[in-house]
């Protein structure tokens, strides 16, 4: 009897030392979300999600997650935990990428074929506003202090600064060409930027909204038109920043202070969009062509594992 | 005789059997000691054999596997859980080829000593024969397994890393594989009279066995160029012990790679002791010792 309260007690406390999480993933192609055990680096299951599913979010309870069907003009609603939908949100036409605000009850869409960005009213489940940027929008993101959401045009090569008080353009700077992905620092006092065809990382101030630095991308072996920069992330301390660097198959790991590249990580083909663990101790990345995702360990600054799970992983999200 | 004179003589001669055991033991122990020393000693006091066993393949991973970089990275074969470069791959491979032209010198510093005639002061050791083969093959694993470790410490350095435990876990596997590449060579020296023939060892066995296994490719990757190719990859021993080596690194047990490399030992083992048998292998129809 004792021994097996010991054993309980051990695995509790096994179970515990590992924190587990569940990484979902769309797949654009599958028309489905994957959900992955991280932990145990298995695909769990696949679940039918509608058509062409892009971009995804959780929200802050990580209680319901926001996916994009950009085939079928939504966003769904889907609980977190029985994967059924619960509700659509009017994303207006194509929705690709969204961001959602930090108190969870603002979504922002890029929508690309209109140049448009909608604001929904989460709550209430109404677009609330359509705001004219640039040609082909595509990354957007809000700041961490709920004061900014910038949207990037890819071809028009700006970045747009929306007061999110007014939902009004306050500002635009001209960036490297199509630009893709936006991440803000935990502080929200620098924006980085990706360019897909000049193969930059550009830092921006978020208070006089100019550049600050531009970080170009160099891979041993790899010709130059390969580096495309996507997905970005920067971790809470803002001591690092990883850039998902598209067909060189490589993640680049940025030292957020000095800028430097120190080191670029091999993943799966094509790589897509990056998601920190709760705790920051492990990155994922979508794999576009090699149809997986990439589990990299960011103590040691290696990757792991890439597990399989089906065809063209887009978006990338995690809940605790 | 009294009583106490025969249980004298008695204790006198069970000390006398235990001791003459104790002395047996000591005697195995010092020839087998003497052995491993000599070579290990040849090995250090040799100082351009140490760097050309290093050289050669730090010579393929800086070059040849640079070359040939693959930079967008190779499919995730196991005992890989990701993608890997092509230097990463390509270390395992090197690892045998370590140990397997260190199996060929040893073969060749066996010809060389029966063309010197230290040889001959070896085999007349009493002492059984497959003993003294064996403690040879010992010393000659030994002395594989340290270049083995110096490469993967300058391999490390060039950012190819294995997890931690796989440098544990590697020890018994390169013993098995040197011993088998030992053995093997063994077997070549007991055909081979002069030091002139060794250049076929070369031609024969070293570059098919190296070139058809899977230290270079994968063998599916094989399988897309030639079935043929892919069978004589498959079963060939040096690819067994590649494998084997391969999946030690990575904290991992091949079974199949491991009993395919033992009973490749075995089989050579006992071939080289045959060959080497002045009334009934090669030796006689050479007339060497």
């Amino acid at each position: 009897m004792n021994k097996n309260v010991l054993g309980l007690f051990l695995m509790g406390v096994l179970n515990g030392a590992v924190q587990a999480e569940t990484v979902f993933v769309t797949l654009e192609k599958d028309n489905a979300l994957a959900v992955v055990d991280p932990i145990a680096g298995t695909l769990s299951k696949s679940v039918d999600i509608g058509q062409r599913p892009r971009g995804i979010a959780i929200s802050p309870d990580n209680k319901l997650l926001y996916v994009a069907t950009s085939d079928e003009n939504t966003i769904k609603i889907i609980d977190a935990e029985s994967l059924k939908e619960v509700g659509k949100l009017p994303s207006g036409k194509d929705p690709e990428t969204f961001a959602l605000n930090p108190a969870g009850d603002r979504l922002y869409v890029s929508n690309e074929d209109d140049s448009l960005v909608t604001v929904i009213d989460i709550p209430g489940k109404k677009a609330i506003k359509q705001i004219k940027v640039g040609v082909e929008p595509e990354g957007i993101t809000v700041s961490p202090d709920n004061l900014w959401v910038v949207s990037a045009s890819e071809t028009t090569n700006m970045v747009h600064w929306i007061d999110t008080l007014t939902n009004e353009i306050v500002e635009n700077t001209l960036v490297d060409p199509r630009p893709r992905a936006l991440a803000f620092t935990a502080d929200s006092r620098q924006l980085w930027v990706t360019s897909e065809m000049a193969g930059t990382l550009m830092i921006l101030d978020v208070k006089t909204k100019q550049l600050i630095k531009t970080i170009k991308f160099e891979v041993q072996g790899v010709t130059r038109d390969k580096i495309q920069p996507v997905g970005v992330v920067i971790d809470k301390d803002s001591k690092r920043g990883y850039v998902a660097l598209g067909p060189t198959n490589r993640v680049a790991v940025l030292n957020a202070q000095t800028f430097e590249v120190e080191k670029y990580l091999l993943v799966g083909q094509r790589v897509w969009n990056l998601a920190f663990s709760p705790d920051q101790h492990r990155l994922y990345s979508t794999n576009g062509l090699s149809n997986d995702i990439s589990i990299i360990d960011l103590e040691t600054q290696t990757v792991t594992k890439s597990v399989a799970v089906g065809t063209y992983p887009w978006g990338v999200a995690v809940k605790p | 005789m009294t009583n106490r004179q025969e249980m004298d003589v008695h204790s006198l001669k069970e000390l006398s059997a235990g001791q003459s055991c104790m002395v047996s033991l000591l005697h195995y122990w010092r020839a087998m000691w003497g052995i491993i020393w000599r070579e290990l000693w040849r090995f250090v006091t040799q100082r351009e054999r140490f760097i050309s066993a290093l050289v050669r393949p730090l010579v393929w991973l800086f070059v040849f596997a640079a070359g040939f970089r693959a930079a967008l990275g190779l499919a995730i074969t196991p005992p890989y859980e990701t993608y890997i470069l092509y230097e990463v791959y390509i270390t395992p491979g090197l690892i045998g080829m370590i140990q397997l032209f260190n199996g060929m010198q040893s073969s060749l510093s066996m010809v060389y000593d029966r063309e010197m005639g230290s040889m001959r002061i070896l085999m007349v050791c009493p002492l059984p024969r497959w003993f003294l083969l064996l403690s040879k093959l010992l010393a000659g694993t030994g002395v594989s397994i340290l270049q083995v470790y110096v490469f993967l410490v300058i391999a490390w350095f060039y950012d190819i890393q294995a997890p931690l435990q796989g440098y544990f876990w590697v020890l018994p596997a390169l013993l098995l594989s040197g011993l088998m590449l030992g053995a093997l060579g063994l077997l070549l020296s007991s055909f081979i009279k002069q030091l002139e023939n060794f250049a076929g060892v070369m031609n024969f066995v070293i570059f098919p066995m190296f070139f058809m296994s899977t230290a270079l490719y994968p063998l599916w990757k094989v399988k897309e160029s030639s079935a043929l190719l892919y069978h004589l990859a498959q079963y060939n021993p040096f690819s067994q012990a590649v494998e084997l080596i391969r999946f030690a690194l990575y904290g991992q047990f091949n079974q199949l790679a491991f009993i395919y490399t033992l009973v490749a030992f075995v089989v050579f083992m006992a071939a080289a002791i045959v060959g080497y048998n002045p009334s009934k292998g090669m030796m006689v129809r050479k007339g060497g010792t």
